[in-house]
């Protein structure tokens, strides 16, 4: 008789092969809980973010808007509206409204709003998350009746469109990120002027014309490979040191005959930030040419084309799609970044946008961890509003690299 | 005078090898090959894997010299001058020697730019559709493309491909024509079809073909040269002659276990 659970040398006992499906299991669960506690975190993220940028608020009105005027606003002609606000506000603050606009050139809605800001001048004395205002409505309304009796309760969505428009203000109701949007906008824009440019053609060195086997190339090839992983901070000094410091004349605009501004300019944030997304740009264009088929080099030489020939023609146009799609992604990590931003002198409070690249700046993630350090409450949900509207800019990037990776794949195939 | 005569003998052959031997680092993986190809003829290099036989056909023009390691020695002669030289510039040897590879490379380009963009960068003037379709013919890919030559080289199949490279490569108009297994990766019709177009062009360019198979071997080359290892695994040739002679009565032992399937 043949042991039927060890046939020519094999374990064929059905206990040893459950046991090996047992194993097998665990491992499935255990990589499965790992990418579960991910996505948890993410999901709990974004739910934090979201309940703190909506909700119920309780606003109290500085002038009763029934004291102004019996009639509503809106039946009201323009003369009357402006006579209300001259009645209203003093001599210097009609002024300094004048100096944007004329009141005799706006438009009603125009002028209901600026007294809706200026004269009703609504303050949200109070302000509660999502949470709170679906689950604790009576307690929320008790407690406005108690505190603040001359406030109203009404829901605010801190994410609206007077937030995207609005400038700088110390009060959380009327602040907007507009400065901020343009700021971080042009930041990016000179550090990828800077960084592209630079950064592909090294990676065009490196991966084409350095030869391997030299030290030096080597030896500058393994710093890149470090500078990657540099913490930004470090960027950041150095960008104190090289673009405010010693180049302060280029930054504030000295050499090009501006007087008078500081070297604490939105150039030298744009040029800090482009040194750090640099080494990405170098690596990931190095491997998008790596990546081209050595067959269509091959080919290429083949035919009696010249090393440039090559390049241009075939290398190139082949990774044109890696290195777009990676330079998206560096990109979009440099729209966050915080911290050389701070170091390299971001102002957090600047209410006139930037004029020209020597304008002082901030930038969202800047204005972000501004308002998240306030004590009042209501900064926080302006802070939640703010993150969204760099997630969904950093999300659109992304989106932007996938679509642009999904288009190239395509064309190669169909031309 | 002896010069003369020197040159002349030497212009009897498409290339001439002498002692070449070719190192990857410190392997040496062919050894003191002395090789004389037959011009405007098929000729055929078969043996064993790993003996060297794409070592010394990349050597031909000057594709080795994009593999950081590897260095040759002795000379390669084309019309009698070494195309080692430090003179000899490689992409002009390229040039007048085209190449076939393994697998079908075309550009991810149309068709016709497949074929203009080889041209355009050798300076070519002339007209450029006639080019594409006196290439496109030659390598009996015409009627199949005609219609469609804007279409991308990519949604051709893979005999169709192989051939469309053949067109780029002598739409330069080589003088010599090296293919490395240019039917391993087809099914047998398109290998056949290969091999006529190979039979077709052998009236106006050398063709040097590396192959696995020596069915291949036997029925599409005039000539044939078999290589094998030798003790230290270096790839040396064992004979060069008239593919009928070699398959038939080879003049070495070698040869016949390997073409007798004793071997290899």
């Amino acid at each position: 008789m043949i042991d039927s659970k060890n046939q020519n040398g094999f374990n064929h006992d059905p206990k040893f092969m459950h046991a090996r499906l047992k194993t097998g299991k665990i491992w499935h669960r255990l990589f499965f809980s790992s990418t579960a506690i991910g996505i948890m975190a993410l999901i709990i993220l974004l739910i934090s973010i979201i309940n703190q940028s909506l909700g119920f608020v309780a606003v109290e009105n500085i002038k009763d808007p029934q004291s102004i005027s019996t009639i509503p606003f809106e039946q009201l002609s323009n003369q009357q509206l402006i006579e209300i606000l001259k009645i209203n506000l003093s001599e210097n603050r009609l002024k300094t409204i004048e100096r944007e606009k004329p009141l005799l050139e706006m438009g009603q809605s125009e002028l209901i709003k600026l007294i809706t800001e200026k004269v009703v001048d609504a303050k949200v004395v109070a302000s509660w998350t999502l949470w709170q205002s679906i689950f604790e409505k009576e307690k929320i309304s008790a407690l406005v009746e108690a505190s603040y009796p001359n406030a109203q309760i009404s829901f605010r969505n801190w994410l609206n469109w007077d937030f995207l428009v609005r400038s700088f203000s110390s009060r959380p109701e009327l602040a907007g990120i507009r400065v901020a949007i343009k700021g971080s906008l042009l930041i990016v824009l000179i550090a990828i002027a800077f960084a592209f440019p630079i950064g592909i053609s090294s990676a065009i060195y490196l991966e084409e014309y350095a030869h391997p086997s030299k030290w030096l190339n080597r030896f500058i090839q393994t710093n890149i490979d470090n500078l990657v992983g540099i913490p930004s901070i470090i960027y950041g000094i150095l960008g104190l040191a090289v673009f405010v410091r010693t180049l302060a004349p280029l930054t504030s605009g000295e050499v090009f005959g501006i007087q008078g501004l500081s070297s604490r300019s939105i150039l030298s944030g744009g040029l800090t930030i482009g040194l750090l997304i640099l080494p990405m740009f170098i690596l990931n264009a190095q491997e998008a040419i790596r990546a081209v088929p050595k067959s269509l080099r091959q080919a290429s030489y083949g035919l009696g084309a010249t090393k440039w020939q090559t390049i241009r023609s075939h290398v190139l146009p082949s990774a044109v799609p890696g290195i777009l799609t990676g330079s998206i992604l560096a990109v979009s990590r440099a729209i966050g970044e915080t911290a050389p931003l701070i170091v390299v002198g971001a102002s957090t409070y600047i209410t006139s946008d930037p004029s020209s690249p020597f304008s002082g700046f901030t930038a969202l993630p800047i204005i972000i961890y501004n308002w998240t350090t306030r004590p009042q409450d209501q900064f926080r949900n302006i802070a939640s509003a703010a993150i969204i509207v760099l997630l969904i800019s950093l999300l659109s990037l992304n989106a932007l690299a996938i679509f642009l990776r999904n288009h190239y794949n395509q064309t190669r195939v169909n031309l | 005078m002896k010069n003369n005569e020197l040159k002349i003998q030497s212009d009897h052959y498409a290339i001439e090898t002498n002692f070449v031997n070719i190192y990857y680092g410190k392997f040496r993986a062919v050894k003191d090959v002395n090789l004389k190809i037959q011009p405007q003829k098929i000729n055929a290099i078969i043996g064993p894997s790993g003996c060297g036989k794409t070592t010394i056909l990349r050597a031909f023009n000057r594709m080795n010299d994009f593999i950081l390691t590897a260095h040759l020695e002795g000379e390669i002669l084309l019309h009698g001058q070494n195309i080692y030289h430090p003179d000899v510039n490689p992409v002009e040897v390229r040039r007048k020697i085209g190449m076939v590879f393994q697998r079908p490379n075309p550009f991810p380009k149309s068709i016709r730019e497949n074929i203009t963009w080889g041209v355009k960068i050798n300076g070519y003037q002339g007209n450029l559709d006639d080019l594409v379709e006196e290439s496109l013919r030659q390598s009996a890919l015409w009627d199949e493309v005609k219609d469609n030559l804007d279409k991308s080289a990519l949604s051709l199949s893979g005999g169709q491909q192989q051939r469309l490279c053949i067109a780029r490569t002598i739409a330069v108009k080589p003088e010599i024509i090296l293919m490395d297994e240019p039917c391993s990766a087809l099914d047998p019709i398109a290998t056949l079809k290969i091999e006529d177009l190979m039979r077709e062009l052998s009236k106006l360019y050398t063709i040097i073909i590396v192959t696995h198979n020596m069915q291949q071997a036997a029925r599409a080359s005039d000539y044939t040269a078999f290589f094998t290892m030798d003790e230290d695994r270096a790839g040396v040739m064992v004979e060069y002659g008239e593919t009928g002679l070699i398959f038939t009565r080879p003049t070495d032992k070698r040869t016949e276990d390997y073409i007798t399937g004793r071997f290899g």
